[in-house]
C-alpha cells in the first residue's frame, strides 16, 4: 500500500487546541512541511505570538519563543541579528501584528531583518472573544462592533501587505489564503520561497494568510471558508506584491 | 593598566565590552544617548551588533531575543524610556532571561525634565512592572564603580538568570572621571547551552516562555522565583560604610552619586569635631537590611538624603524596624543638593538628638 500521507515532522504529534474548521491548523502544517522539506528543523527557531496560536511553541517542532503581544519581531530581530545562521520565523495574527505590535513590524520590515513572518489574517480577534481587529472588514460585526465595523469611526481594514510594500527596503511580500485546498497548496509554495530567500540571506520575508475563524465569525467551517471567498478576497487580492528582484539600487520599478 | 578619562555613559558601553558583552539594542534618550552612540561606533570594531530599535517597547522585546538565544546583552535608557520597557522586563524575569538593563535617571514624573535625579529609586526596587518578580539593583557611585558594577551585573545575571539593573543619575552617565578596566576573563555566557534557543540539532526542542496556563504550574513557578530571589538575597548584598568606626549621634543612609557628596559633607563636619556616619546600600535590590540596621545602631538618629522626595526611607525604616526616627533631606527635578545643603540638615537633625 502506498502511504499517501504522514506526520510532518515540521510539527509536534500534539494535537492542537484550535476549533474545528480553524485553519490556524492548516498553516501550521504548511509551515512545518516547508520547515521539514527545507532541512532546517535542526537551525529554526519560531516566535509565537498572542493570540490563537499563542501555544504554537508547542506545535512546531523547532526551537520555540513565547513573545508578548504583538512583539514577535522584535524578538526575532534580537533573535536572529545575534544568530544569522539560523532561520528565524514569526507567526502572528491580525491583532497581534497590525493593532498592537504594528511598530514592530513596520520596523523590522523597513530594517529589512531577515526572517520570515506569517501573518495570519482572520478579520477578528479570534483569543479574545471575537473583538474587532484592524483589519475586520466594514459592516463585519464583532463582539466591540456589534452593529458592524463603522469606519467612519473605525477605519478602513488595513491591507499591511500593501502596506509594508510601500517601504523601500527590499522585501519579499505576499499575500495567500487557505480557504480551499488548492490555495492552501499555493500558500506552501509561498510560505517555502520566503525561507529560502530568507535562508539566502535576500531580504525581510512576510507572507500574508488569509484565514478563517469560524467560532468568532458565527458561521460554520464550510459557510466560513465561503465568506472568506466572497467578503476578503476582493478586499485582500492574492499574489506577490514586493519581490526582492524587483528592486534596483534605491527603487523598486513600478513603485 | 592605565587610567582614562571617561564619561560615565561611554564608560558603562566600555565595560560592557570588556564583560564580553558585544549586542545592544536600545533607543535614544537624554542623559544616557552616549551609551548607544558610544556603542554604534565601538560594537563593529569588536564583530558585535547595534541596532537602534524602534522604541524602548521594542528594545526590550530584542534584547529578550537576543538572551533568548544564548546571547551576552544589553540595553540602555532613562526613566521615561525605562517605564516602556517594563512590558519587556516582566517577561525577561518570567523566561528567567539574563539581562543587564541600565537607567541613567532623570527627573520625573511624566517628560519630568533632563537633569539628574534618583527618583526611580521605587519602580527599579518595588515592582516595576506587572507579576511577582524581582530584579538585581545595583547603584554606583562614582564612573569607576559604574564599570565595576556594569561588569558586576553580567555575572549575575548569568549566575542567576536573572535580569540585573544598573540605576545611575544624570551625574554619573554625564561627568567624566579616569577609569580603570579590570581585566576579566570572559567566556561564552554561563550555561546558556541548557536552556538556550541555539537549534535543536541533537536534541529535542525548547522553549523560552513565561506562559503557564496550569495555576498549579504557575505557581510553582512564582516559588520558583522567590527561592531564587532568597538565594541572591542571602549572598549577593554589597553595602559601604564609610566613617563608621567610633560613636556618632547621626547615621546619614543614601545610594549613588548623592551617597558621595554626602561623603564629603561628612568630611566637612568631621573638621569640625562632629562625627557622622554613613551607609550606603550598593544592591539597592536585595537591600543589605541587616547592615543598615547593624550601622543604625549606634545613631541615636538617622537622616536619609537622595535625590527626591524620600524613596529609600522605607527600606530604612524596613531595617530599623521602626526603632529610630529618620529625617529625610531631598530634592528633585534635577537638583542636586550641595554639600552645605547636606551639612545644615545633617545639623538639623544633630539638634533633634539633643546635641
Ligand atoms: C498587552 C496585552 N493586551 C491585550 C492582550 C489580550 N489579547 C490576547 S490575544 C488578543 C488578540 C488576538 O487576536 P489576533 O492577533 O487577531 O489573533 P487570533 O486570536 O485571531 O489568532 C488580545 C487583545 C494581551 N494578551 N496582552
Ligand atoms: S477562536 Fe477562531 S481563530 Fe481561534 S481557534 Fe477558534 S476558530 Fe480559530
Amino acid at each position: 500500500m502506498k502511504k499517501i500521507f504522514a506526520y510532518t515532522d515540521g510539527l509536534t504529534r500534539l494535537p492542537t487546541h484550535y476549533c474545528p474548521g480553524c485553519t490556524h491548523g492548516v498553516i501550521h502544517r504548511v509551515v512545518g512541511e516547508v520547515i521539514d522539506e527545507l532541512g532546517i528543523r535542526g537551525t529554526t527557531v519560531g516566535v509565537a505570538p498572542v493570540g490563537c496560536a499563542v501555544l504554537a511553541y508547542k506545535y512546531f517542532n523547532c526551537d520555540m519563543f513565547e513573545a508578548s503581544h504583538g512583539r514577535a519581531p522584535a524578538v526575532a530581530t534580537g533573535a536572529k541579528r545575534c544568530r544569522p545562521e539560523m532561520s528565524v520565523f514569526t507567526y502572528q495574527g491580525d491583532g497581534d501584528l497590525a493593532s498592537i505590535g504594528m511598530a514592530e513590524i513596520v520596523h523590522a520590515a523597513n530594517r529589512g531583518e531577515k526572517f520570515t513572518v506569517i501573518f495570519v489574517n482572520n478579520a477578528i480577534y479570534g483569543m479574545t472573544g471575537g473583538q474587532m481587529a484592524p483589519t475586520t472588514m466594514p459592516n463585519q460585526r464583532s463582539t466591540t462592533t456589534p452593529f458592524g465595523r463603522d469606519v467612519n469611526l473605525a477605519g478602513y481594514p488595513i491591507r499591511v501587505a500593501e502596506m509594508l510594500s510601500t517601504l523601500t527596503t527590499p522585501a519579499y511580500v505576499s499575500r495567500v489564503s487557505s480557504h480551499t485546498a488548492e490555495q492552501t497548496v499555493r500558500a506552501k509554495e509561498v510560505i517555502k520561497k520566503a525561507f529560502q530567500y530568507q535562508i539566502a540571506g535576500t531580504c525581510f520575508t512576510f507572507v500574508e494568510v488569509l484565514s478563517t475563524c469560524p467560532t468568532n465569525w458565527g458561521l460554520s467551517p464550510r459557510e466560513s471558508n465561503k465568506w472568506l471567498e466572497k467578503e476578503m478576497l476582493p478586499y485582500y487580492p492574492l499574489g506577490d506584491i514586493k519581490r526582492p528582484e524587483d528592486f534596483e539600487g534605491g527603487q523598486h520599478a513600478g513603485n | 593598566m592605565a587610567k582614562v578619562l571617561m564619561k560615565g555613559n561611554e564608560a558603562i558601553g566600555e565595560a560592557a565590552i570588556r564583560a564580553g558583552c558585544i549586542h545592544f539594542f536600545g533607543y535614544p534618550i537624554t542623559p544616557q544617548s552616549e551609551v548607544p552612540e558610544y556603542l554604534a561606533k565601538r560594537l563593529p570594531e569588536v564583530g558585535g551588533v547595534f541596532v537602534q530599535a524602534e522604541s524602548e517597547v521594542a528594545a526590550s522585546n530584542m534584547i529578550y531575543g537576543a538572551a533568548g538565544v544564548g546571547m551576552r546583552v544589553l540595553t540602555t535608557s532613562s526613566s521615561p524610556g525605562i517605564s516602556l520597557m517594563a512590558e519587556g522586563v516582566s517577561y525577561l524575569a518570567g523566561a528567567e532571561l539574563p539581562v543587564v538593563i541600565v537607567n541613567i535617571m532623570r527627573g520625573g514624573p511624566g517628560l519630568g525634565g533632563i537633569l539628574p535625579s534618583q527618583g526611580d529609586y521605587l519602580q527599579a526596587t518595588k515592582g516595576m512592572a506587572h507579576g511577582d518578580f524581582d530584579l538585581i539593583v545595583l547603584a554606583p557611585s562614582s564612573v569607576q564603580e559604574a564599570v565595576d558594577l556594569t561588569i558586576r551585573a553580567f555575572q549575575l545575571a548569568e549566575k542567576y538568570r536573572n535580569p540585573v539593573m544598573v540605576v545611575g543619575d544624570g551625574m554619573i552617565g554625564q561627568m567624566m572621571e579616569p577609569v580603570d578596566f579590570p581585566e576579566v576573563e570572559v567566556g561564552p555566557p554561563l550555561a546558556a547551552d541548557d536552556w538556550a534557543l541555539t537549534g535543536c540539532e541533537g536534541r529535542s526542542p525548547r522553549d523560552v516562555n513565561s506562559l503557564f496556563l496550569d495555576a498549579n504550574d504557575l505557581h510553582n513557578h512564582n516559588v520558583k522565583l522567590k527561592d531564587k530571589f532568597a538565594v541572591i538575597t542571602e549572598n549577593e548584598q554589597e553595602w559601604e560604610l564609610y566613617s563608621c568606626e567610633g560613636e556618632y549621634d547621626v547615621l546619614v543612609t543614601s545610594f549613588g552619586m548623592m551617597a558621595r557628596i554626602c561623603k564629603t559633607a561628612i568630611d566637612v563636619l568631621a573638621e569640625e569635631g562632629i562625627k557622622v556616619g554613613l551607609f550606603r546600600p550598593i544592591t539597592i535590590k536585595p537591600y543589605p537590611y541587616d547592615a543598615c540596621r547593624e550601622a543604625a545602631q549606634k545613631a541615636k538618629r538617622l537622616l536619609c538624603v537622595e535625590m527626591n522626595m524620600g524613596q529609600m526611607i522605607q527600606d530604612v525604616q524596613l531595617a530599623t524596624r521602626g526603632a529610630k526616627e529618620i529625617d529625610f533631606f531631598g530634592k528633585a527635578g534635577g537638583v542636586i543638593p550641595s554639600v552645605e545643603d547636606v551639612i545644615q540638615s545633617v545639623r538639623e537633625t544633630l539638634a533633634k538628638t539633643g546635641k
